[in-house]
């Protein structure tokens, strides 16, 4: 095994130094090995980042980076190292010591992560009790440490219990419990994925910052490459348990040196991409399962550009420049490596408008008070149509969905209309014409199809009670279905638990497809998949688009993802659309200052973003909702006395483009100069329950 | 939380009138004269209007249920049929079973919680097969037919254990000693269902982010299990006790029998079968306060170890 030491390299110790880890976990008494070698260094001080597809063994890296390993966790050889400490040759209590003292580290889901029983206080206090400070002591430590994560009211967040946070200030509990020990190595793994992006920028603005106090070396782990652009230094892209390659994130993202970090980067929509361009790319096949026999190179199987060298031979470490190797044999080979052509197909949006939401507005009724989820929303679709719709969860976007299908009935007033004839409120009360007019995709491929039930029947199922196609008709049509996702017919007899995330997702959709639907509510459809796996759906729903000429509703929190396949994008705040407007005016300037804050919130993987907008606490409880705009409360551009006063009209400041705002054209395009006062509220904005 | 209190008790009282008018109801509907049950095949017809008076069966069902009100509202169930006050019967009765089932739930509780954690700390290695296949293998036998062992093979050939259970006006531990039989019955049966029930909240406690969390953070295993794995992995063993504490009391009819122990149990069948009415009423009430007063205090405490629980509750 090839170890990587520099030879200008300082004589300060790596605070992380994985070298040749192999490890395997024992499934029925076999052995099957996730690492196969994984070696790096994370120097004192510098951001690490991993990135990889699910399974490729980032977690499991992370994890022996403060060797906590599954009771079913082996390691076969190889060394953990920090700051000169041997992690692998530590006694328990030796390691208890480490990673009271030494190495911290913060999990994908905070809400998960603290304890439900017990409050916050008394759990952040646990880690300097463990450092040996006295109750007393540790509870002052412990406010401290909260002050210094920047969480909002720190005196009365102590005294609460975990479900009375959101996810964004538990994950700052969860950063401040990791910092008590001022640690010389802090893990982070997935720390954002499944907060909002605007919640999610503020963690990662946190992280940055504290960087900075603490000379920390960080290990982030990271599926999402622009939180890695943006966050780290130098980045290991992994595969199949092993490094395939290294290098400044600048290095690796801008001249990707191995075929799989070309496909994983091309599989994601990049410089403001668009489905009228080009298709993205699916890296053919799947990862290998763990336990897999790679002998030589792990790509091996789904490598445009191996011949037979690599099947014969461990492909060597390629120096590219200082610092940035790759491991494969054809590094000279790069550009054989096929990217997607430019896509020929014309989108064409129909005129007529097919379905229509007609002044919707939906209150829900908690304990004696009216909560508005939605309110006074209008949208049109054309057929053939994308619709995006974006938004911070808890803005309604679900809601909005379910009136559609019928779920929830919109008060009265508003209406679901079909080609301008209004729809029944209840899907039960729906007319078959309707019922079949609208269809749905969920986010969770797992939890949306029946896991008893092959495929044939879930399909069947569908097409019978949708279409009223009965016998042999019916089986043709499932069949017809299924081969437009591009599913064989062997897939038709298995059960969802037998296919893979992606394949699971193509049922979901052909289901939604079988009654021949006008309006494909798709919520969230690929935000649990890998991203070349995300690609062949993204693919998939533009072709299924094309060829059966329905409108889709995409609701999405991967604003890049929203951007690619919609045609128009609407931007939902408290049950409110804020903005809507054609995708290519939504991204070329004067926005609402909602939309502004938001799109400024993407970590992008294309370089770092341009001054990001912070959004002023958290968005506000719809059955609250503030006076006047409902946006003025977190706004950067609110006009006292104005703003909080009058809740403005939806107009029109360009062609299709409407914004529900006071400001004129001209104020909106002013350049920003609020920065410093918007960060200075952020601290002291009150609790919001 | 005094709200939830007095809200629960509010509704215990509902569920007690139920009970209480089914209970007054039960002499008139039952087959067969309960009068001529009680004073005897032979009694004379004078003799047999008499006990029918005496039970109140000629008064109209508004005036029983009025006259069972009032029994309970002042305690005074009548006496039985040898003349002694009914509420005494009961009350040595009760007393007689919280004896048993103070003792068998002192016994029972930590063992299964001991194992049942032992059991998910070790999941999937021979410990852990052992507690739970032994402890499956156990419930399985009826309370009983377990009894009957005991005294077969431990009451019989060793002085040390007590065939008779009880040991009315002796010290405390002879007490004990007389009770130890009956308790291992008991350990028998409940011991595999309570730690089976502990073995699952822990295991789920375990997996939890929150407890990988704290590992991360240094703790020591014990720190671990002692302030975030138990208070999350015990909620449902504790519901689980709050029910069967009520049967505990009501429902060993037979162990009391094998071990001839005067508990609530034996009190309830000898009421059935001498048609002893007033003694049955009193008996199933008191079992009945006892079990809704076990299953809030159980709610309480889970109230107390989960702040979410706390919500329902409506306390926030």
């Amino acid at each position: 095994m090839t170890t990587l030491e520099e030879p200008s390299a300082p004589a300060q110790q790596a605070a992380l130094k994985i070298d040749g880890l192999e490890m395997s976990y024992m499934v029925r008494g076999t052995a099957r090995s996730v690492l196969r070698g994984v070696t790096f260094e994370v120097r004192p001080g510098e951001a690490y980042g991993l990135v990889g597809e699910s399974g490729c063994g980032k977690s499991t890296t992370a994890y022996a980076a403060l060797r906590y390993l599954p009771s079913n966790g082996v390691i076969d050889a190889g060394t953990v190292t920090s700051d000169g400490q041997e992690l692998t040759a530590m006694s328990a209590k030796e390691l208890r010591e480490f990673r009271a003292r030494k190495a911290s580290m913060v999990f994908q889901d905070p809400v998960q992560a603290v304890n439900p029983v017990l409050k916050i206080g008394r759990q952040v206090a646990e880690a300097f009790e463990v450092m040996g400070q006295s109750k007393k002591q540790a509870e002052e430590s412990a406010l401290e440490a909260l002050k210094r994560v920047r969480i909002a009211a720190p005196e009365s967040v102590m005294d609460r219990y975990p479900h009375q946070l959101s996810g964004g200030m538990l994950q700052r509990v969860v950063i401040a419990m990791g910092l008590a020990c001022d640690p010389t190595l802090l893990v982070l793994d997935e720390p954002t994925t499944g907060l909002d992006a605007t919640v999610e920028a503020e963690v990662l603005d946190l992280v940055r910052d504290l960087r900075e106090e603490l000379n920390s070396a960080i290990l982030l782990i990271a599926h999402n490459l622009g939180v890695i652009r943006t966050m780290c230094d130098r980045v290991g892209v992994m595969y199949a348990g092993r490094i395939v390659e290294e290098g400044t994130v600048d290095e690796v993202f801008d001249n990707p040196s191995h075929p799989y970090t070309k496909g994983l980067l091309n599989s994601i929509p990049r410089h403001g991409l668009q489905k009228t361009d080009r298709e993205l790319f699916a890296i053919p096949g799947t990862a290998p399962q763990v336990g897999a026999h790679l002998p030589t190179c792990t790509y091996i199987d789904r490598c445009p550009i191996a011949t037979d060298l690599c099947h014969s031979e461990v492909p060597p470490i390629v120096e590219r420049s200082d610092g940035h190797w790759t491991r494969c044999h054809h590094s000279d080979r790069l550009d054989e490596v096929p990217e997607p052509d430019e896509t020929e197909v014309a989108f064409d949006v129909g005129t007529e408008e097919v379905i229509g939401v007609r002044g919707v507005s939906k209150t829900f009724h908690q304990r004696g008070h009216d909560v508005p989820a939605l309110v006074g929303v209008d949208l049109g679709f054309a057929e053939g149509e994308t619709l995006g719709l974006v938004g911070e969860s808890g803005s309604g976007k679900s809601t909005l969905a379910k009136t559609m299908l019928g779920v929830h009935s919109p008060d009265e007033g508003g209406a679901i209309t079909l080609r301008g004839r209004k729809m029944a409120d209840k899907a039960t009360d729906r007319i078959e014409e309707s019922v079949r007019a609208v269809s749905m995709v969920f986010q969770n491929p797992d939890s949306a199809l029946n896991r008893s039930w092959t495929v044939r029947r879930i399909l069947k199922r569908s097409v019978v009670r949708l279409t009223g196609v009965k016998g042999e008709a019916a089986d043709r049509r499932v069949e017809e279905v299924a081969e437009a996702m591009q599913l064989t017919p062997r897939h038709l007899d298995m059960r969802p638990r037998q296919l893979s995330g992606g394949l699971k997702q193509r049922v979901a959709i052909a289901r939604a497809f079988a009654g021949d639907p006008e309006v494909v509510v798709c919520d969230e459809p690929t935000s649990a998949l890998d991203v070349s796996v995300q690609a062949a759906i993204l693919n998939l729903l533009a072709t299924l688009q094309n060829d059966e000429r329905s409108s889709y509703l995409f609701i999405s929190h991967d604003i890049g993802v929203v951007r690619y396949l919609s045609d128009r994008i609407a931007v939902m705040y408290l049950g409110r659309i804020m903005e809507i407007g054609a995708t290519a005016t939504m991204f070329a300037g004067v926005n609402h200052p909602y939309t502004e804050a938001l799109l400024s919130a993407v970590p992008s993987v294309d370089g770092v973003a341009e001054n990001r907008i912070p959004l002023a606490g958290e968005i506000p409880s719809p059955a609250n909702p503030p006076s006047g705009c409902v946006f003025h409360t977190r706004c950067h551009r609110a006009i006292e006395g104005l703003c909080e006063v009058t809740e403005p009209d939806m107009v029109e400041i360009g062609p299709g483009h409407s914004i529900k705002c006071h400001l004129t054209v001209e104020q909106l395009s002013e350049p920003l100069v609020v920065k410093e006062r918007m960060l200075a509220e952020v601290a002291d904005d009150p609790l919001v329950d | 939380m005094l709200r939830f209190i007095i809200r629960r008790l509010l509704l215990s009282l509902v569920t007690l009138a139920i009970l209480l008018l089914i209970i007054t109801a039960l002499p008139n509907l039952a087959p067969g004269d309960p009068a001529r049950k009680v004073a005897g095949g032979t009694a004379s017809p004078e003799r047999l209007a008499q006990v029918t008076e005496d039970l109140g069966l000629n008064d109209s069902i508004i005036t029983q249920i009025g006259d069972s009100v009032t029994s309970v509202a002042t305690l005074d169930f009548g006496t039985t049929a040898d003349g002694r006050p009914v509420t005494d019967v009961v009350r040595t009765s009760l007393w007689n079973s919280f004896k048993l089932v103070t003792l068998s739930l002192l016994v029972i509780v930590p063992l299964s919680i001991l194992g049942g954690m032992v059991a998910a700390y070790k999941k999937d290695t021979w410990i852990d097969r052992t507690i739970v296949n032994v402890g499956l293998a156990f419930s399985a036998i009826p309370d009983f037919v377990a009894g009957v062992f005991l005294l077969a093979f431990l009451g019989v050939p060793f002085e040390f254990f007590k065939v008779q259970a009880n040991a009315p006006g002796a010290g405390p531990l002879t007490q004990i000693q007389h009770l130890l039989l009956p308790v291992i019955a008991v350990l028998a049966v409940y011991f595999g269902y309570l730690a089976r029930i502990t073995r699952a909240g822990t295991i789920n406690a375990l997996d939890a982010d929150y407890t990988r969390t704290a590992f991360m953070r240094g703790l020591s295993t014990r720190d671990v299990f002692k302030s975030h794995v138990a208070r999350n992995a015990l909620q449902p063993t504790v519901a689980v006790l709050g029910t069967q504490l009520g049967y505990l009391f009501g429902g060993m009819v037979a162990l009391e029998q094998v071990f001839t122990y005067p508990g609530v149990g034996k009190l309830i069948i000898d009421a059935v079968n001498g048609a002893e009415y007033p003694l049955l009423r009193a008996g199933v009430l008191a079992v009945a306060v006892i079990y809704m007063l076990a299953t809030l205090t159980a709610d309480v405490v889970i109230a107390y170890m989960n702040p979410r629980a706390r919500l329902s509750v409506g306390d926030s």
